[in-house]
């Protein structure tokens, strides 16, 4: 708050402002409306001069302003790579939503949806027998599809992986092709992994609203299902602030990691493999067992597509993978190499730390925001141009629910096919070779007529 | 002593007072705000030594304001640098006994002042002239460059122009004011406008934008290691809050079922 010299560093950098022209989206001038409010009456030069270092009052204008440029942010932290003082806009706009939220003018939108992860486990709603079916007819799809029974475990004790995804992987489009990755990884690897009902979400939009207590909240769920299910390995799928929340906030606020000193953490630390990191990223997982030669892969099977990355905001600037300098951006892009033969990458300054974010993050992926969130996705789309112009690209890849969501809604605005942004995991899921069950011709037989004989008995006992 | 001297002595200790009390209170303030939570920004480093290297890029080399916009780089950069050359070079007024041969080596540092200068201006110029930089600009800002320019300027009137003043008067005020054996003060209008301008540069120090000297060493997003999945990242702020509020939440969700308590 007091160290912003107004540089103007940050002014071009925020995809919001870049599609909207607003000069209130410029991550200072959105700092600036909370900025003038902290100066006016926490700061001796806004006391008492306020004209003269900008500062205001907070008032209902004021509020208003903050209600909705708040929610224009996607906390993506696009700025904050480039402010010199690293000042975090996403902090800051967390920080006002907790105000909002504070003073009765919370967003419906991240407060329905936390309601819904706080009492049912997952932001669907979802409960533990309409996610049973769901991964039932999940698995009889994908055993009539490949003739391989993948299974989708759900509540099982003593397995070894709990999986904790964003529930969009249970529905949508499309997600759920990159949980049929996933499960077909877990099952050439023979892991006995399961999913959980209590805990069936991996994104927590505690972080959006900048509550504390709420965001531990939602999380501690995940440290009682690992507990219950007394799992060895937690792993987080496909999410980007799931992902930020795991791996740089669960141990913080539930245990879920390694190298506590202290009774809450030790308890649950002792029960995990410390062999493997916690949590673990699926994509780590995959990459991992690539490396190892344990997956086999016909990547002629993606030759129809040329194929980009889009690195996720949250992922990208908030996490690591790997365990190696900046793993976050180095695994994700071997897993699609080792899949797939024809990769490029879009313009440097649009990816990796300096990645656009697809425009929809932060909790604003609401149609109420569509407007917003077409002009926001503008300059991811016109990197995708020059890619598509220049190397015929035709796949988007994202490992985050949220640009899966938005980018299948945004990309027909800017003239592209919605079908064209893909689940990394899709892609691994389309080219792994996996293991037919052998059987040989005189088992099938005895199964006949095993099966023969069974069927005449009922029928005699009628 | 005469009057011009009493008053600028007097002032002299009273902004240092302002400066160093204001500062330590801010720096107090920095130390106790609770950093919650694991945020550093990519590209982060996974060790305590690669927090320091890049803490120090940060502050010598303006890492991050370089990738993005190499105008105002240039020019913020330009201006630190000189500022820091020159203010090194002063260092020989307020010295007590024969200057020691190293500062035969620093006199050259004295045209460090046109990099400051024109760093100044350049800054001003993009405030005035970028758009988007005019609109996120307070009068203060304005204000701000105004007064190095002042600071700036009346100094290298004094050493580049004829308009000298008498150095060793100057040696002995400074260093006078270090040993509390106060003298007079060379009363050139070109030198009283310098110090003046720059006491009230320590004044303002504590309560506008320069503190962004010491806030960039407690940015959490560059002064962070990388490491939240080995070690446990608990502040004291953060338990306290979990016992506190603890209660409180599961009042308002009317349910109990999370661990840990």
């Amino acid at each position: 708050m007091d160290a912003c010299v107004k540089c103007g560093a940050c002014t071009d950098k925020c995809h919001y402002f870049l599609g909207s022209s607003d000069p209130k989206n410029m991550p200072v001038a959105r700092q600036d409306l909370f900025r003038s409010v902290y100066r006016r009456h926490f700061t001796f030069a806004g006391k008492y001069f306020p004209k003269l270092v900008g500062a205001k009052d907070l008032n209902d204008e004021m509020l208003d302003d903050w209600y909705n440029y708040f929610h224009q942010c996607s906390q993506c932290r696009r700025c904050s790579v480039f402010c010199p003082y690293g000042i975090d806009t996403a902090e800051i706009s967390m920080a006002a939503r907790e105000v909002l939220d504070t003073v009765g003018i919370g967003q419906k939108y991240c407060n329905q949806i936390l309601g819904k992860a706080i009492t049912i486990g997952n932001n669907l709603g979802l409960p533990e027998p309409a996610l049973r079916d769901t991964l039932l007819d999940l698995e009889e799809e994908i055993e009539e599809e490949t003739g391989v029974a993948v299974k989708y475990p759900l509540d099982q004790k003593g397995s070894e992986i709990l999986l904790i995804t964003p529930s969009a992987d249970f529905f949508a489009e499309p997600h759920i092709d990159g949980l049929i990755g996933y499960g077909k990884v877990f099952h050439q690897d023979g892991v006995r992994w399961t999913m959980s009902s209590y805990a069936a979400e991996g994104a927590n939009f505690g972080m959006f609203i900048g509550s504390y207590d709420i965001m531990r909240k939602a999380a501690l769920r995940i440290r009682k299902a690992a507990l219950d299910l007394e799992v060895s390995r937690v792993m987080v799928g496909e999410c980007g602030h799931a992902w930020r929340v795991a791996y740089s906030f669960w141990n913080t606020l539930t245990g879920v990691g390694a190298g506590a000193s202290d009774e809450f953490g030790i308890k649950l630390q002792k029960q995990l493999d410390s062999r493997y990191p916690q949590p673990q990223h699926i994509i780590e997982y995959t990459y991992d067992l690539i490396q190892r030669g344990k997956l086999e892969f016909d990547k002629s099977k993606n030759d129809h597509r040329v194929v980009t990355f889009h690195d996720s905001c949250n992922v990208a600037r908030a996490t690591n993978m790997g365990g190696i300098p900046n793993g976050q951006f180095i695994l994700p892009r071997e897993v699609i190499k080792a899949v797939c033969n024809n990769y490029v990458d879009m313009e440097r300054s649009t990816i990796m730390e300096s990645t656009f974010c697809c425009g929809g993050g932060g909790g604003i992926l609401t149609d109420d925001l569509m407007e917003i969130r077409i002009k926001g996705a503008m300059p991811r789309m016109q990197a995708l141009k020059e890619v598509e112009k220049s190397n015929a690209v035709d796949t988007l890849v994202a490992i985050c629910a949220i640009c899966k969501s938005q980018f299948s809604k945004v990309l027909p605005k800017f003239n592209f096919e919605p079908d064209m942004i893909v689940s990394a995991h899709q892609l691994v899921s389309e080219a792994i070779i996996m293991d037919k069950p052998e059987i040989s011709d005189s088992e099938i037989e005895a199964d006949t007529a095993k099966i023969k004989e069974e069927t005449k008995e009922t029928e005699t006992s009628k | 002593m005469s009057v011009v001297s009493i008053f600028f002595t007097a002032l002299f200790y009273i902004s240092l007072i302002i400066f160093l009390v204001g500062m330590a209170r801010k720096i107090y303030q920095y130390w106790i705000t609770p950093a919650p939570l694991k945020i550093p920004t990519a590209p982060t480093p996974l060790t305590q030594t690669g927090v320091v290297m890049r803490l120090a890029r940060e502050v010598v080399l303006f890492e991050s304001l370089f990738k993005s916009n190499k105008w105002t780089w240039l020019f913020g950069w330009l201006f630190h640098i000189g500022l820091a050359l020159v203010l090194v070079r002063h260092l020989r007024y307020f010295w007590l006994d024969d200057l020691p041969e190293i500062f035969l080596f620093m006199q050259p540092f004295k045209y460090a002042a046109f990099a400051m200068v024109i760093g100044l201006f350049g800054l001003m110029g993009r405030r005035i002239f970028v758009e988007r930089i005019r609109y996120i600009s307070a009068p203060s800002d304005y204000m701000m460059l105004v007064l190095l320019l002042t600071i700036g300027v009346s100094g290298m009137i004094m050493t580049f122009t004829s308009n000298h003043t008498d150095v060793i008067m100057v040696k002995e005020f400074a260093s006078g004011l270090v040993t509390f054996n106060w003298v007079n003060l060379p009363t050139e209008v070109h030198f009283l406008l310098h110090v003046l301008m720059v006491f009230v540069l320590m004044v303002i120090f504590p309560i506008s934008k320069l503190l962004h000297v010491p806030g960039i060493f407690f940015s959490p997003t560059r002064n962070q290691v990388d490491d939240s999945r080995k070690k446990r990242h608990i502040s004291p702020w953060a338990l306290k809050q979990e016992q506190d509020h603890e209660m409180k939440l599961n009042q308002i969700l009317g349910q109990d079922d999370s661990e840990g308590k």
